[in-house]
């Protein structure tokens, strides 16, 4: 070997071709280490030839070959890498590898404390079916306070924080249960529907960490809670899969068990799927690309030229909009999909690259989609004192007025993005801080609604 | 004189399994081997030698094995297994075909042009044209 700074300097340049091969998702640590032992030995050989370190090391790597092409082989041979590499990655080192493991383990006992959790009330005489109220206003503080934990856990959360996240689930569990509400109302209903997107706020405030105050931290949460939502559905399916096979052969030795899926396995499956479902999405994030985008992309199209095809008609044959009593929600549904469409091409996009036909596809579904909904909300307006101000329609109306103020200035930023006035981060940021308006509204109808509409 | 990729590849798991039944070896070794072998006719890009190697090893034609080399690092060990013998015989059987039919042909070619102008001559089969 020549003098030792040579040396250093190789070593650096072995380091950074290892990190580099790395890299590589089909060739894994234990090839690199193959590849790199290789490496030294053929060095060694061309050094003691005659060669300085450095071009040895040039050589070396030259004869080992094009990274791409050897890339390639490697996933030729090892296809099954490009493909599971989700919940146990055997890719990461050891140290990385124990925190994944501690990290399944805490998230295995939360989801079985959830479980349990929900079974806690039966001891004292609640039961799913004859109190279903006490469920109805209850169920996400069965399960939210322990994901936000985990959450708190994972990103080492300081007490300043911890303790608003508490007061939040406090306060969440006192409205929920001090109102004299009429079993089985409106406004019981309502808490129940809202009190879960309010406190989701203070789950993504977790999540994000001290980011919460940044785009790129609550874009994040959007994404997860994205993704979150199809991990859960694929979770409930393979649940409804099991159920279904398992009340087929129980039932061919003449055993229902139908009454062990309503009082254990559905309640106890469906909180602690949530909390394994946030586990998977946080492990594979880095893993697997995100299934929401790539199914916005897919639907995008067909709604916006669903809601040409349905603006066209409208106006072609002259009909004026049916108002039944539950048009609102129907429209309010239309516009959340629409907004969870343009979210989820947002969260994906690159605010760098210009704009694009797809942009102009997004721009034509939210158009329409505002325009689909003025004519129903002008249908409405004309017969609401008709219908009279249940909390219902109160509620939903005020998440129409909500949802219409985002998109429509959605659309306004997204068209000065695309004549090139604005930058696309506008609307990135527009979305984000928007956010805690609908964990707002939620509350208020929470807190608000019971005593305004005499807790019917 | 530069053998053809395709050629390389067919040939290349007999060569490594009979390398590996002369002793153990491991990827460096293997390479020095055939370079000596083949007297620096065949020249393996030398990654692409481990995707081969760890494709034996998957269908349990040789074993890994880590060790600490002389030089203090640790070093993939490959050996032969019976079952990697056995695909070495069946391997061995085959090139012998070929040999023999290519061994047939070139005598039987030879008697009408001499050796040096083969090439524009015998129309090579697909595959094997350079």
């Amino acid at each position: 070997m020549t003098d030792p700074g040579d040396a250093v300097s190789v070593e650096e340049q072995i380091a950074r071709w290892r990190s580099y091969l790395g890299r590589r998702q089909a060739i894994h640590p234990v090839d690199v280490a193959e590849l790199e032992d290789h490496l030294r030995e053929q060095i060694e050989v061309l050094v003691d030839a005659g060669l300085t370190a450095d071009e040895a090391f040039l050589v070396a790597v030259k004869r080992m070959g094009k990274l791409d092409a050897l890339s390639r082989e490697f996933a030729r041979e090892h296809s099954d890498r490009l493909w599971k590499q989700l919940v146990v990655s055997p890719s990461d080192t050891g140290e990385q590898q124990t925190g994944a493991r501690t990290d399944a383990i805490v998230v295995f006992c939360l989801a079985v404390v959830a479980a349990v959790l929900i079974k806690v009330p039966a001891l004292f005489g609640i039961d799913l079916d004859q109190d279903a109220s006490f469920y109805v206003r209850n169920v996400s503080l069965f399960v939210l306070p322990l994901l936000t934990g985990y959450f708190v856990w994972k990103r080492r959360l300081g007490t300043s924080t911890l303790r608003w996240l508490i007061v939040a689930f406090l306060a969440a569990g006192v409205f929920a249960n001090v109102y004299p509400f009429t079993p089985g109302g409106y406004t019981e209903a309502l808490t129940g529907l809202h009190l879960p997107i309010a406190l989701w706020l203070v789950v993504g405030i977790a999540y994000a960490g001290g980011r919460w105050g940044e785009v790129a931290g609550r874009m994040d949460f959007i994404r997860f809670s994205g993704e979150l939502f199809i991990y859960y559905v694929l979770i409930a399916l393979g649940g409804g899969v099991l159920m279904a096979s398992m009340g087929i052969i129980f039932r061919s030795i003449g055993i229902d068990v139908e009454p062990f899926f309503e009082s254990w396995m559905l309640p106890c499956g469906a909180v602690g799927a949530v909390i394994v479902a946030s586990w998977l999405v946080e492990a594979k994030q880095s893993v697997i690309e995100n299934m929401a985008p790539v199914l916005t992309r897919l639907f995008t199209p067909f709604f916006a030229a669903v809601l040409v095809a349905f603006l066209v008609t409208l106006l072609w044959t002259g009909r004026g909009v049916d108002i039944g009593r539950n048009a609102l929600i129907a429209f309010d549904l239309l516009l959340v999909v629409v907004l969870g469409l343009l979210l989820y091409s947002v969260s994906a996009r690159d605010p760098h690259s210009p704009p694009g036909a797809f942009d102009v596809v997004q721009v034509a579904l939210v158009v329409s989609a505002l325009l689909a909904d003025a004519i129903a909300l002008w249908a409405i307006a004309a017969r609401i004192t008709e219908f009279g101000f249940t909390p219902n329609r109160v509620a939903a109306l005020g998440e129409n007025v909500i949802l219409l103020v985002n998109l429509a200035w959605s659309v306004v930023l997204y068209i000065s993005f695309l004549r090139g006035r604005a930058s696309f981060t506008a609307l990135e940021r527009w979305q984000t801080n928007y956010l805690p308006v609908y964990a707002a509204w939620a509350a208020i109808v929470v807190i608000a609604f019971p005593p305004v509409f005499g807790y019917i | 004189m530069e053998i053809n990729k395709d050629l390389m590849a067919a040939s290349s798991t007999p060569i490594v399994l009979a390398i590996l039944a002369e002793e153990d070896s491991y990827g460096y070794a293997i390479l020095k081997r055939v370079r000596e072998l083949s007297e620096g006719h065949m020249e393996w890009t030398d990654g692409m030698l481990y995707p081969v190697l760890h494709r034996l090893e998957r269908f349990g034609h040789i074993e890994a094995r880590w060790e600490v080399a002389e030089s203090g690092r640790r070093r993939k060990y490959y050996r032969i297994t019976p079952g990697g013998l056995a695909q070495l015989a069946e391997e061995r059987r085959q090139w012998q075909a070929v040999d023999a039919t290519l061994r047939g042909i070139w005598r039987a070619v030879s008697l009408f042009v001499p050796a040096g102008h083969l090439a524009p001559v015998a129309p090579l089969p697909r595959g094997f044209e350079r």
